[in-house]
């Protein structure tokens, strides 16, 4: 090291232009902000997406895991069964294919099931819920008053917990180890369960049971059925009933040429079921055209892949011996709805059957409730305010006995809103839930950053092999490509410690501060340019006014 | 050891017993054989840790030059007229930037009209560039000069040119006693920069200065030559001291002092005029030279020192500004000005040898006897061809309609007889 | 350092972007100097470049990774021009390295004389960065520059391109891209839009000195630009590279729109990145989204006029000059 004699003004000590404070120059500073993912606000559950995604990326599994069951206690079930409208909504969407989200929650459940993480109950509160119900809803339910304390028991009319899960989904999309697995892990918590134990007067069963609250959890367990005219000579069958039967090992009623009635999810489960019992042929009559039909696409993809038939624009009008007759319909668009519905064609035609199974539709069974006259029935659901409360005060319900858009997920939902709501209510308080933060678009970031990748599939079993039984139709995602899956998720909205705002302000105006600390502006010499906010890919910089 | 060399040879053979680091290079005449020769003791090995480069312009050798002394190296260049000119963004930027470089400038005319011939026009072209100016009279002082040179150069990070007239002294072979290294080492320290780019020690060199400072840069740039003044001195005191030599200083007095009729001059020019003083006093004329080695710094107490008592003053100068006339003259004037008992000097101004005009110790008595007669005009062009102009102008005149009459000019000029002007 | 791995990238990092800065799931040797703490910040703050200079960012990004591959041992040159001046003005500099402004036209011989002198006294850890704008490079310091390359001499070379001399107020330089107004070409006469055509390419101009690495490298492309400095560290002799870097200010842009107009240049095809050996091409980087020229002309003022209907002839040249770029660099 040389002594420097430095010429006057010419020549320069180095870290001299701090003293010049440029931030004086700025009339917009950038902040950083949490943004909410389109995903996070999509799913009914409220999952933080982004967030497990984020660990699982890192494979901190477990981090994931307790991240997402802090909002949903069945990752394992929802890999499974969810029909994710998160993805629908997924912002990489727009670029090549939306994150396979569910896939990745399947894989966090399954880790969660392997390694056998368990749950923990909150600090004793000493206050009693019941619950009605032990469906979907009535176990998030449960789930989340135990996570917070109280103590929780669990009525149920069935044999054995989880609602449709068990007795609707049938196993080759839903493996029962794996359901009862899930469920257990939250009886686990201290939650009672009381099965085969029908509530037909819940007053009455609160005060027996010194109950501070009641949730209402029954579903929509009642079939929705139509007579047809003419003498049949077959059986005419509900969906609900036989998917039970077959849960419960029954005499299998779908023998030979089954006819199966309705365009849903149900009917197609019905239809898949069929043929894995064995049916001679399996036929599915949809009033809808297909592409109208309210079952998911990949849902009739399969079951057509499996060999069921597919008639569409079809209506029963009667049924005479094993002779259906059959009405051909046409499309009209209804103008305000824009829903499809068909127009009678009076053009006919005739299949014959061996039995004819209905998948039109279940409601609420309000038996009940009759005892509560405060609690409202109204078009086949209970009324609720947004507090998930009935008219009776204390008595609170969620899931398909309420209006809904009658999921696994919506149910899970209620179950984690009603839990806050009762737990505030408890305290004397009104449930306030968290002022959502503004949406992420796609518009708000610069995808230029992610390169291109298409989403794992994930693995299908061969058509063949999944008629022959309820072998579960989707495989697993290994570690590697759950790993990747998780990668592609962009971080909408939310600072994912990517170095760009650090890296690319001309400025040198931001601090780094450390994995996981996040950043810093320097306001000092910040000059507003903005650029740190344009580059930002997932939108977590916002540029407000200087009040000057 | 004594040599009988080119001037060049000799200059360039001293430039390598001062260990110059670096040395980029660009042909021009009358410069080009020291460049060459250093080029071939840098390749033969003779002068070792040097990096010599061939570069595609003056202005690349001088940026060259400023990039490697602004690294810490002692760094040499050699350049001429359209060369120096060439390069004269960077000569104001090297000095700008107190770096101590040594360049050679073998003194040539500028065109146009293109001529390669000895005049001291370039160097006058950059009398206000910042650096030090100073003058040789033959190839010994020529070489000990430039041995001086970069001790003075990095004694006060200032570029320091060191003129030398084109062909009369670089192509002329005479004897000189060309020092042995361990006499340069003795004399020249290693180079330690005052500042220097250094990873371990980092600068920003070259800043951009505004009106709140540059007037106070402008002045301590000034200062610093004028602390040259002192600091060329002792150094030439050293120098005779080791080398056993005088060889630079400010000045060089020949009997200027004790003289009535004292020549100013610089360069070669001096050898001749040193002849013909000696032919003159022998016969009885009180006449004398002041040599002056340094034009920058202009040591103006030295030249009025040594022309306190002379009563016509012949500042004879290889350069002028057109349209003002002599430079060297207006300056000496202004020194002997400010000098209360030296102002009734009488200086004449004489321009000659531009160009590579032959100045012959004829013309030169004839300006003695004219101003020994009081009849020396105040401005001169020596042994300008009369008739040749005359006819030019004339031919001018008939060509234009209108302009001054071709024979004010030539009385302007002093050519034909006019009212003296003293 | 070690190459990056790009497959390894591709293949693994998502929601981290590929593309960005910094990737908290990459080993440390393998994240972008930018992103690490500990960078040089060879340009610190304090500086007066104007709001979102493109060349104050290309300048750091440069420079920060020539210091991390010698291990800070980097001496700097730098012409007259924006970069000189936002970083100097007495009494501040911004500069942490070793630095030195001559002149305009002279940055690469004064680059030349540094590596001299390091030559001479032995010094081959230290090395020598020549910077300069695309008119101190293309026009006033381009003989400067060529013997530099002619000779070999051991001296990276950055031109920040904003085809402009914009510290004198945006006027035209050589490397002015065709049809874009500047103060010495305005968009007035009967033929508006500048009469200069594709303006001059140096980066031809330097493989065809046959010198052993050019390269040009963009502001938007942070992996691409560091990758390419330190390849050109890992020669010896006369290396170039040109940057290219958007000025708000020249360009009329947005200040916030420096990285994506860097990036649309690049994507519609007008600036090509590639690199090049002894004279030879031998990599370019590849567009990945391909947008139209107009949409990058859009964004700038200095295009506006050649937008409009009657300056057809105009647009068409210069989508004439991506389609070439997009065949001579083999950019999709
Ligand atoms: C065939 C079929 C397939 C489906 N597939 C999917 C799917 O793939 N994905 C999806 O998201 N959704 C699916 N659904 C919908 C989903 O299953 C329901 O929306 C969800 O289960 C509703 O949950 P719940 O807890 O509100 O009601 P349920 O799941 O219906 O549970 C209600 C529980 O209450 C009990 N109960 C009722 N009355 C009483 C009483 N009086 N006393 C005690 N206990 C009582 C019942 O025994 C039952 O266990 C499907 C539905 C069906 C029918
Ligand atoms: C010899 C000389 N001519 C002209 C100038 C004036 N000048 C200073 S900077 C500049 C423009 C610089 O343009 P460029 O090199 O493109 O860099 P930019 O400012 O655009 O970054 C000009 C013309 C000068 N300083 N020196
Ligand atoms: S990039 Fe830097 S200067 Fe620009 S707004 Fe962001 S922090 Fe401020
Ligand atoms: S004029 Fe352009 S190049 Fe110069 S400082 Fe401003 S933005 Fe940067």
């Amino acid at each position: 090291m040389t002594v420097q004699h430095k010429p006057f003004a010419i020549t320069l000590d180095v870290g001299s232009s701090h003293l010049n404070k440029t931030g004086s120059w700025r009339s917009m500073r950038p902040v950083y902000v949490d943004r909410l993912p389109p995903c996070n606000k999509a799913c009914p559950s409220g999952e933080n997406i982004q967030g497990w995604l984020s660990l699982a990326e890192e494979k901190d599994y477990q981090g994931a895991w307790r991240l997402l069951t802090r909002d949903n206690p069945f990752p394992a079930v929802m890999g499974r069964v969810c029909y994710h409208p998160c993805e629908n909504t997924c912002n990489r969407g727009q670029l090549d294919v939306p994150v396979g989200i569910n896939s990745v929650e399947r894989f966090i459940g399954e880790q969660g099931l392997t390694h056998n993480w368990q749950f923990h109950a909150g600090e004793d509160t000493g206050k009693k819920v019941m619950v009605i119900g032990a469906g979907p809803a009535g176990l998030a339910a449960a789930y989340h008053l135990r996570r917070l304390g109280h103590q929780v028991t669990i009525f149920d009319a069935a044999e054995k917990p989880g609602g449709m899960m068990r007795y609707g989904i049938p196993k080759y999309r839903l493996p029962r180890e794996k359901l009862n697995a899930e469920i257990y892990r939250i009886e686990q918590m201290g939650v009672t369960l009381v099965l085969n134990h029908a509530i037909d007067n819940i007053e009455r069963s609160q005060q027996e049971g010194n109950f501070d609250a009641v949730v209402v959890a029954i579903g929509a367990q009642k079939s929705t059925h139509i007579d047809f005219s003419g003498q049949s000579s077959i059986p005419i069958l509900d969906a609900l009933s036989v998917l039970r039967a077959i849960e419960m090992e029954k005499r299998n009623p779908l023998i030979g040429r089954v006819v199966v009635y309705g365009g849903g999810n149900s009917a197609m489960d019905v239809a898949r079921t069929a043929i894995r019992m064995g049916a001679q042929d399996v036929t599915v009559i949809s009033r809808q055209e297909e592409a109208h039909m309210s079952a998911h696409p990949f849902e009739i993809k399969e079951a057509l892949e499996e060999g069921a038939q597919l008639l569409c624009l079809r209506a029963i009008t009667e049924i005479n011996g094993q002779v259906i007759t059959l009405e051909r319909l046409k499309t009209s668009e209804e103008h305000h709805s824009g829903h499809s519905h068909g127009v009678a064609t009076g053009e006919l035609e005739t299949i014959s059957a061996d039995v004819v199974v209905l998948a039109i539709g279940q409601v609420l069974n309000d038996d009940c409730l009759s005892a509560t006259p405060k609690i409202v029935v109204k078009n086949h659901t209970i009324e609720v305010n947004n507090m998930m409360q009935t008219g009776q005060d204390g008595i609170f319900a969620i899931g398909d006995a309420v209006p809904s858009q009658r999921s696994v997920t919506t149910a899970l939902g209620h179950g984690k809103k009603v839990a806050r709501a009762i737990h505030a209510w408890l305290n004397g308080k009104t449930y306030q839930p968290a002022p959502q933060n503004e949406v992420v678009t796609l518009d708000k970031m610069e995808p230029w950053y992610y390169s291109d990748a298409p989403r794992t599939v994930q693995p299908h079993l061969e058509s063949m092999r999944r008629k022959n039984g309820f072998a579960e139709v989707l495989g697993d995602l290994d570690q590697d490509h759950a790993t990747y899956e998780a990668r592609r998720c962009m971080s909408c909205g939310n600072c994912f410690e990517c170095d760009n705002c650090y890296g690319i302000c001309p400025d040198n105006a931001i601090t780094k501060l450390g994995s996981g600390k996040g950043f810093e502006f320097k306001y000092d010499y910040c000059k507003g340019c903005g650029m740190c906010e344009a580059e930002c890919p997932c939108g977590a910089i916002a540029m407000v006014t200087e009040d000057i | 050891m004594l040599q009988q060399i080119s001037g060049s040879i000799a200059v360039a053979n001293a430039v390598a017993l001062c260990r110059p680091e670096v040395i980029p290079c660009y042909p021009i005449t009358p410069q080009t054989h020291i460049v060459e020769h250093l080029s071939s003791l840098v390749k033969s090995g003779q002068l070792q840790d040097c990096t010599y480069e061939n570069v595609e312009s003056e202005f690349a050798s001088m940026s060259f030059c400023i990039g490697a002394s602004a690294a810490g190296a002692r760094t040499y260049t050699a350049t001429a007229s359209q060369g120096l000119l060439y390069m004269m963004e960077a000569v104001y930027n090297a000095s700008g930037l107190g770096l101590p470089i040594v360049m050679t400038l073998g003194n040539r005319a500028i065109g146009a009209p293109i001529n390669i011939w000895n005049d001291h026009s370039d160097a006058m072209s950059v009398r206000d560039a910042g650096w030090i100016q100073l003058f040789v009279e033959s190839n010994q002082q020529a070489l000990d000069v430039h041995i001086q040179a970069f001790k003075l150069a990095e004694a006060l990070s200032l570029p320091v040119m060191v003129n030398m007239d084109g062909f009369i002294l670089t192509h002329a072979i005479t004897r000189v006693d060309m020092p042995d290294q361990e006499q340069v080492d003795r004399f020249l320290p290693p180079f330690i920069p005052r500042q220097k780019l250094d990873t371990e020690s980092p600068l920003s060199i070259g800043a951009m200065v505004g009106p709140d400072a540059f007037t106070e840069v402008r002045y301590l740039a000034h200062h610093k030559q004028k602390e040259a003044l002192t600091i060329i001195e002792q150094q030439a005191e050293e120098f005779a001291n080791i080398f056993g030599r005088d060889s630079g200083g400010l000045v060089k007095s020949y009997f200027a002092q004790e003289s009535d009729i004292v020549f100013v001059a610089m360069g070669s020019v001096v050898g001749t005029m040193q002849d013909l003083i000696n032919d003159l006093r022998s016969e009885g004329y009180s006449v004398g030279i002041l040599s002056l080695r340094s034009f920058r710094p202009f040591p103006a107490n030295a030249i009025c020192n040594a022309l306190k008592n002379a009563q016509q003053v012949i500042v004879f100068e290889k350069s002028f500004a057109v349209g003002m006339g002599g430079i060297l003259a207006s300056e000496i004037h202004m020194a002997t000005q400010r000098y209360a008992d030296i102002q009734g000097v009488q200086i004449s101004s004489v321009i000659g040898g531009l160009g590579g005009r032959t100045i012959t110790k004829q013309s030169l008595r004839k300006l003695v006897d004219k101003a020994k007669q009081g009849d020396l005009d105040a401005e001169v062009f020596m042994d300008l061809e009369a008739n040749t102009v005359v006819r030019e102008l004339k031919r001018q005149q008939d060509e234009q309609s209108s302009g001054p009459v071709a024979e004010n000019i030539l009385r302007d000029m002093g050519v034909v007889s006019a009212s003296k002007t003293h | 350092m070690t190459q990056k791995n790009t497959a390894e990238q591709t293949v693994k990092f998502y929601q981290t972007g590929t593309f960005t800065v910094g990737n908290r799931l990459l080993d440390e040797e393998f994240r972008t100097v930018q992103a690490t703490e500990e960078r040089s910040n060879s340009i610190d703050s304090g500086h007066r470049a104007c709001q979102g200079c493109g060349q104050a960012l290309g300048a750091r990004y440069a420079l920060d990774t020539a210091m991390r591959v010698t291990n800070n041992k980097i001496i700097a040159a730098n012409a007259t021009g924006c970069l000189e001046v936002f970083t100097t003005p007495y009494p501040e500099t911004a500069w942490s390295i070793p630095w030195v402004h001559s002149l305009f036209g002279n940055v690469a011989s004064v680059a030349s004389g540094i590596a001299a002198t390091l030559k001479a006294k032995g010094d081959s850890e230290t090395r020598v960065i020549a910077q300069g704008g695309d008119g101190g490079t293309t026009d006033i310091g381009f003989a400067c520059l060529s013997g530099l390359f002619d000779r070999n001499d051991d001296v990276l070379y950055i031109c920040y391109d904003n085809g402009g001399y914009m510290n004198t107020g945006v006027q035209r330089s050589s490397a002015t891209p065709g049809g874009a107004r500047t103060a010495t070409t305005m968009p007035v006469g009967e033929h508006p839009g500048s009469s200069f055509n594709t303006g001059k390419f140096l980066p031809a101009i330097a493989m065809a000195h046959e010198i052993p690495y050019v390269a040009t490298a963009s502001v938007h492309d942070l992996h691409d630009l560091e990758r390419k400095v330190e390849k050109a560290m890992s020669f010896r002799g006369a290396r170039y590279i040109q940057i290219n870097v958007p000025c708000p200010l020249g360009w009329g842009s947005l200040p916030a729109h420096t990285i994506k107009l860097a990036r649309m240049g690049v994507e519609s095809g007008l600036v090509p990145l590639f690199e090049a050996e002894y004279g030879e091409l031998t990599q370019s980087t590849k567009i990945r989204y391909q947008i139209p020229v107009e949409d990058y002309l859009k964004a700038q003022r200095r295009f506006a006029h050649v937008l409009k209907p009657a300056n057809v002839a105009q647009l068409e040249t210069i989508r004439a000059l991506a389609e070439k770029n997009i065949k001579r660099y083999a950019l999709l």
